[in-house]
């Protein structure tokens, strides 16, 4: 159906010119609520703040078109963390530790992936469960201690920027590992594949897509970048603990749908999703930079934004709909048979 | 799912069949129900084995009134979960509610106690009718929705407590009473959540516009072919839900004295879980108010028995998540069980 892909298409275009636009309105507001705003060095703090929801937006971004969700995310990353406090006073090499982190992560993945695909269990009542369960996981790991003696040339990587740019590391590392997801969801059969599964996802099994097997390996991915992040922000902090990044997990939601991507699934780019980050980004830097305004606005306005992304876009079809309905004259049932209220129902044919 | 299977059942197949397959179904809801008692009657046994204090009158008082407002907030999210939406945004609407309990209490200590609790749900339910309305007429899924109000009333509660807090000495005794004190023995907090679980449950089980929620939950499709005002019922759930919110929020202030804007953050998890211990599937269609309740009192008790227990209390969230899996595999397993009972039946019926 190229007509329906071209229009679908157009529309991501236009939601991701929306949002490009909300940027431009943020950075003018920025820089109108403090003169610090347009500055490289709020560019540098403000990207560092978000590096770790960035690094696990990317892969929650292809788990929600795929149509599932991972709210453990907040709670691998803590794991992670925590044993690699563990690990380092264990006394292993650093490097080593990073790559038992990021298989921890995955571990953790394949116990989403297992109980979600194998089991059959919603994705969002398995994600709450291990949520606690990881989180809880992580204490019995390192208690209510932390580790801070990580070796300076790793923390210094982790805080600093690349070369002489006022680009830090840890966006370095998020932008390469964007581009990969970008190239994986976009440009490759499998990252179709997600989006067949999240449009349709019976009609994706009966085309030969082997929906189990690739939801799957969404998971385990998920929880290897979280387990990454959970280095990061060990390194970045120097401190390892397990109370690290509580609530990440609403803030890595947030930032995928507000970038487009449908929580049903099916829709969405990864190139929306990063703009939605930069979005949150200068929001959270020009409400916590401004003197007039407190930053207890930017939950208000993060939410706001969040309901608003969906809200317009559905009350503009809406409205098409009723002129729609009019010019039949008629009143019809189907005008309201798009409700988003239930996960679309494959209809057997 | 096992719920679909049940209200498909009461309404499309003969009535006798209907009857059969009611009956069916009732059993393994009980069994549900039944397998979640005796999972904490179970718990409460060994643990008192192990240290006989734990059923002690205080220690029970306690284990009640830890359970109490996590029972209330449970049976509003059942409601929801029912007709397969979610709230998240109990938690940020609790924190508004016990904050304005509290400032109103501290600037007018003569005001009505009532009064406060009919403000309280007033403004809980405002808040859900936010909720259910961008739900309904704007069609925007509801994880959305609440993740976004989750975030705007947190983010209201801190702009408008901006870093004040109520305290307990500021608070009327008679106010602080209700969250501390006892009727012939029984916590008045926990009295006050059987009365709300046993009205919202009976309204859930009994109820023509109760049962409307199951049949959303099962197929929001066909319920509006069959007549059902889907909007409307839903907007009800998230309202309903919102003043329950509201009213948590009361008895927090009641309970704890001390409220700021961070008064039950994260505490929306742990509700859904209570919830879905207790047999509400997270998909619609399914579950009662009573299990919910006893899922958060379950939830409740294994904290408090771990404790007792000496075992590390690092070990508690671990045992929460443990849990929640357990029940949610349980509740597969039961569905598919079902529906090749059902399937069985009816393939019998047509040979």
């Amino acid at each position: 159906m190229p007509a329906e892909s071209r229009t679908l298409a157009q529309r991501l275009m236009r939601w991701e010119t929306l949002i490009l636009g909300l940027i431009v309105v943020a950075w003018i507001v920025g820089a109108g609520l403090s003169g610090d705003f347009l500055s490289a060095d709020s560019f540098t703090t403000a990207s560092l703040d978000l590096s770790e929801v960035a690094l696990m937006a990317l892969p929650m971004a292809l788990l929600v078109v795929a149509a599932e969700i991972d709210l453990s995310v907040a709670s691998i990353l803590a794991l992670s963390s925590a044993c690699m406090g563990e690990l380092w006073n264990s006394g292993q090499t650093i490097e080593i530790i990073f790559l038992e982190c990021i298989l921890i992560g995955a571990a953790c993945g394949a116990v989403n992936g297992f109980l979600v695909t194998r089991l059959g269990l919603p994705s969002l009542a398995v994600t709450i469960g291990t949520l606690s369960l990881f989180r809880g996981l992580a204490f019995v790991v390192i208690g209510d201690q932390s580790v801070t003696d990580f070796p300076s040339t790793w923390t210094d990587r982790a805080f600093g920027n690349f070369g002489s740019t006022a680009i830090p590391n840890t966006m370095v590392l998020f932008g390469v590992l964007a581009v990969i997801f970008a190239v994986l969801l976009h440009g490759t059969g499998f990252g179709r594949k997600i989006f067949a599964i999240g449009a349709n996802e019976e009609a994706a099994r009966f085309s030969g897509v082997r929906v189990k097997r690739i939801k799957f390996w969404l998971f385990v991915l998920s929880g290897a970048v979280a387990g990454l992040a959970g280095v990061v922000i060990s390194l970045r902090n120097s401190t390892a603990a397990a109370n690290v990044g509580t609530g990440f997990e609403l803030t890595v939601v947030t930032a995928v749908v507000l970038g487009g991507v449908s929580i049903f699934g099916g829709k969405g780019s990864l190139g929306g999703v990063i703009l939605a980050l930069v979005l949150l980004g200068s929001i959270n830097k020009a409400l916590t930079l401004s003197d007039s305004i407190s930053s207890y606005w930017i939950q208000i306005v993060t939410g706001t934004l969040l309901i608003g992304s969906v809200l317009v876009p559905n009350l503009a079809v809406r409205a098409r709909e009723a002129r729609a309905h009019n010019f039949h004259g008629r009143r019809q049932w189907p005008w309201r048979t798009r409700v988003d209220t239930s996960r679309p129902q494959e209809e057997s044919a | 799912m096992s719920a679909q299977t049940e209200t498909a059942s009461g309404g499309a197949v003969a009535p006798e069949a209907g009857a059969e397959a009611r009956r069916r179904t009732d059993v393994i809801f009980r069994v549900r129900e039944l397998g979640i008692v005796g999972a904490l009657g179970l718990l409460i046994l060994v643990t008192a084995l192990i240290e006989p204090r734990f059923v002690e009158a205080d220690s029970l008082r306690n284990l009640a009134l830890n359970a109490a407002i996590f029972a209330i907030l449970a049976a509003g999210q059942t409601l929801v979960l029912v007709t397969r939406n979610v709230d998240l945004s109990v938690s940020s609407v609790l924190a508004l509610s016990a904050f304005m309990a509290g400032t109103l209490l501290s600037d007018h200590p003569s005001l009505p106690i009532p009064i406060v609790f009919l403000l309280g749900m007033g403004l809980g339910a405002a808040a859900g009718a936010l909720n259910g309305f961008l739900v309904t007429f704007g069609r925007v899924p509801a994880l959305v929705v609440t993740l976004g109000t989750l975030y705007a009333f947190r983010g209201l509660a801190f702009l408008w407590t901006d870093g004040r807090q109520v305290n307990a000495e500021t608070l009327p005794d008679s106010f602080l009473n209700i969250g501390t004190g006892t009727i012939l023995g029984i916590p008045t907090l926990a009295l006050i959540a059987l009365v709300v679980v046993l009205i919202v449950g009976q309204y859930l089980r009994d109820f023509r516009s109760g049962r409307e929620l199951y049949a959303i939950g099962s197929s929001p499709e066909a319920a509006r072919l069959a007549g059902v005002r889907t909007d409307r019922r839903v907007l009800s759930a998230f309202v309903i839900a919102g003043a329950l919110a509201g009213l948590g929020g009361v008895l927090f202030t009641a309970r704890f004295g001390t409220v700021d804007a961070t008064a039950g953050n994260g505490y929306e998890f742990t509700v859904i879980a209570a919830a879905v211990v207790g047999g509400v599937t997270i998909n619609g269609g399914s579950g009662s108010v009573y299990g919910a309740a006893i899922g958060a009192v379950l939830l409740g008790t294994i904290t408090s028995s771990l404790i007792v227990l000496k075992v590390d209390s690092f070990w508690q969230q671990a045992a929460v998540g443990a849990l929640l899996i357990t029940a949610i595999a349980f509740d597969r397993w039961i569905g598919l069980r079902l529906d090749a009972a059902l399937r069985q039946r009816s393939a019998r019926r047509a040979g």
